[in-house]
């Protein structure tokens, strides 16, 4: 007798546990997209934002002066990154740029771990975990609430590439940055101002996940579960990171629950990466990636 | 080969007195004069993250192949050593290492596969399951550590025909040795056909294939071989420096690490993963040295390791902007300054 109930309970827990891995990789996409630079950074970007955050609520500070406080120290970073990382580099193979991140990820952990110490810190955002029983199955409050964050997030990323004159330009940047540059868009300042936006889904993901996990060091490690994501969604497409997040959340736990008892458990660490794999194997570009064109 | 470096600008005789003299201080008078804290936590842990810089660079920095999964193949190395040395006690040593590295080799392989579809990020991205996937085998299947618990291992007696290494002095000229050799073959397969096709791969993989560089073979052999040696390096690095081994030993930070030492040393530079090597065991104890002479008790390990991740990571970036070539590049001038001042003056 196989347990439908059971299964939709998994699938519906991995949908949303995927919504988490979507926040993750909208903050890649964004940077990817204007850039071309895989950000391997955004990790630790998300654990700075949540211990920067979660140390400010401990010396008292309340909860919506944190937050703003909070989002200034990305903006400040997102802008010297773009000063001190990026513009130096400019016109270097995306290799290289992916490399740089590697050692700013390095940068801004040790930073941050500096800062504010090394111990883990809860995190209360005031949502209870107690499930909620729908049609006899049970949903996380939690994961629900995330949920309808991350994708009021997207809904207000849509409108701001949409209707604002920053959001063209991304768009335009993330086009031709040389047809971009011949009109007058500032690149560097498309650039510092998308490092900034972020840092601000970093800051989002960051409370949730340090609202899951506690904020500790292994927050960063997110970033490990987010890429396959981006690779099975494709690098450049927000809407392949959101499905991509959900396809790897859902087949995370059923592969977990059906499959891992065969090799014995724990296959969650890999899971997401052999589907990668495989999915790349047949389309290299990813589910919604845009093809690449290589010239001669 | 600490030596090797000058060869290049020097006449043929005089570069073979220099590496005479440089074998004779690595293999003579190092062992013999006895610095044992220098040989076994400097020399040993410098020989083997050097070779597997050596084997990472063979392929990253020749071929072009972004691979952060070196750690796996530290880790494959490692625990395929021990298995062979412990369930094929007849075999020596040495036929150990090699076959060792043949398993590594084979992993690397079929890790390797992906390449001949995905290029950049995707590459890199897949390479990293081969990280989180050996690590999880290691620690899943008791098998491997000989049922310990915590899949701790320990690391048998290196003796190779009746002459056994042991004692900090004897565990560094048996690194020596291993690394000398595996250095020098790779320096012979870089010099030949095969080392030509991994440039061609990297700088453009469409024009070498026109020319009739066969893709398949030169991009599995890029990974076959550098996993090879990456592989042997970690049985260093476990038996030689370590002496005890567990799969946790060999996480992401390790694969970081060795990618760190190339870039810092410099790319498709064999020499550069020798100083890049150098530079990262080294750069550490100095760092807590200077912290404590400076600081004083704020300087605990938990501040040194921040600071040091802090500045590698800037020094990874510094090196990217302002010499993507890394440290031999600077070591090349330094050394053209020194020989021959005047030509550096008009150039």
């Amino acid at each position: 007798m196989f347990d439908y109930q059971f299964l939709i309970e998994v699938l519906v827990g991995g949908l949303l546990s995927g919504v988490m891995y979507s926040l993750v990789a909208i903050g890649f996409v964004l940077i990817y997209k204007t850039s071309g630079v895989l950000n391997f950074a955004q990790g630790a970007m998300l654990l700075f934002a949540a211990l920067t955050f979660v140390s400010l609520l401990e010396r008292g500070i309340s909860f919506p002066v944190a937050f703003v406080i909070t989002l200034a120290i990305m903006v400040v970073l997102g802008v010297s990154v773009e000063r001190a990382v990026l513009r130096p580099l400019v016109n270097q193979p995306p290799i290289t740029l992916f490399m740089a991140t590697l050692g700013l990820s390095y940068v801004i952990e040790g930073a941050a771990q500096l800062l504010w110490g090394t111990q883990v810190h809860g995190l209360d955002i005031g949502i209870s975990d107690v499930p909620l029983d729908i049609a006899g199955v049970f949903i996380s409050r939690f994961d629900l609430f995330a949920a309808a964050v991350a994708g009021s997030l997207v809904a207000l990323f849509a409108l701001f590439f949409r209707y604002t004159r920053t959001g063209l330009s991304f768009r335009a940047v993330a086009d031709d940055p040389f047809a971009a540059l011949a009109v007058g868009l500032r690149l560097p300042r498309v650039w510092a101002s998308v490092w900034t936006a972020s840092g601000i889904v970093a800051l989002v993901a960051g409370l949730l996940w340090g609202a899951r996990l506690g904020v500790q060091f292994s927050l960063s490690l997110v970033v490990l579960k987010a890429l396959p994501v981006l690779v099975l969604g494709g690098f450049d497409s927000i809407a392949g990171a959101i499905i991509g997040g959900l396809l790897i959340g859902a087949i995370e736990k059923l592969s977990e629950v059906y499959v891992g008892p065969l090799f014995g458990g724990g296959i969650e660490a890999w899971a997401a990466y052999v589907v990668a794999l495989v999915l790349l194997l047949v389309r290299p570009s990813g589910l919604f990636g845009q093809k690449l064109v290589e010239r001669v | 080969m600490s030596a090797a470096p000058s060869t290049a600008q020097l006449s043929p005789s005089a570069g073979a007195f220099v590496i005479a003299v440089g074998a004779a201080i690595a293999f003579g008078a190092v062992p013999l004069l006895g610095f044992d804290y220098l040989m076994d936590a400097v020399l040993t842990p410098f020989l083997a993250l050097a070779l597997a810089a050596v084997g990472l660079n063979l392929l990253t920095g020749y071929a072009g192949q972004v691979s952060l999964g070196s750690a796996a193949f530290l880790a494959v190395g490692a625990y395929a050593t021990y298995n062979l040395h412990l369930r094929l006690p007849q075999l020596p040593l040495l036929v150990d290492l090699v076959l060792a590295g043949l398993i590594a080799a084979a992993i690397g392989i079929v890790f390797g596969l992906p390449s001949l579809r995905l290029r950049g990020f995707y590459l890199a991205v897949s390479t990293l399951a081969a990280q989180f996937f050996v690590q999880w085998a290691l620690t899943k299947f008791g098998w491997f550590s000989n049922d310990n618990p915590s899949g701790v291992i320990d690391a048998p007696v290196l003796s190779v025909a009746g002459f056994t290494f042991t004692g900090p002095a004897g565990r560094y000229v048996f690194s020596l040795s291993v690394v000398v050799v595996a250095t020098f073959l790779t320096l012979r397969l870089l010099r030949a056909q095969s080392g030509r096709n991994f440039i061609a791969v990297r700088d453009h993989e469409l024009a070498a294939k026109v020319i009739g560089v066969p893709l398949l073979r030169t991009k599995l052999l890029a990974f076959g071989v550098s996993s090879f040696l990456i592989g042997i390096a970690g049985a260093l690095w476990a038996f030689a420096y370590l002496r005890t081994v567990e799969p946790a030993g060999f996480n992401l930070d390790r694969s970081f690490q060795i990618l760190f030492i190339i870039i810092i040393g410099g790319l498709a530079s064999l020499r550069g993963a020798f100083l890049g090597a150098a530079f990262i065991v080294v750069f550490p104890l100095i760092l807590s040295r200077a912290g404590a002479a400076l600081l004083g008790g704020v300087f605990d390990s938990g501040v040194l390791e921040m600071s040091q991740r802090i500045v590698v990571g800037a020094l990874i970036i510094a090196f990217l902007i302002a010499e993507p070539r890394g440290l031999i590049a600077l070591w090349d001038r330094l050394w053209r300054a020194v020989t021959r001042p005047a030509a550096v003056r008009n150039t």
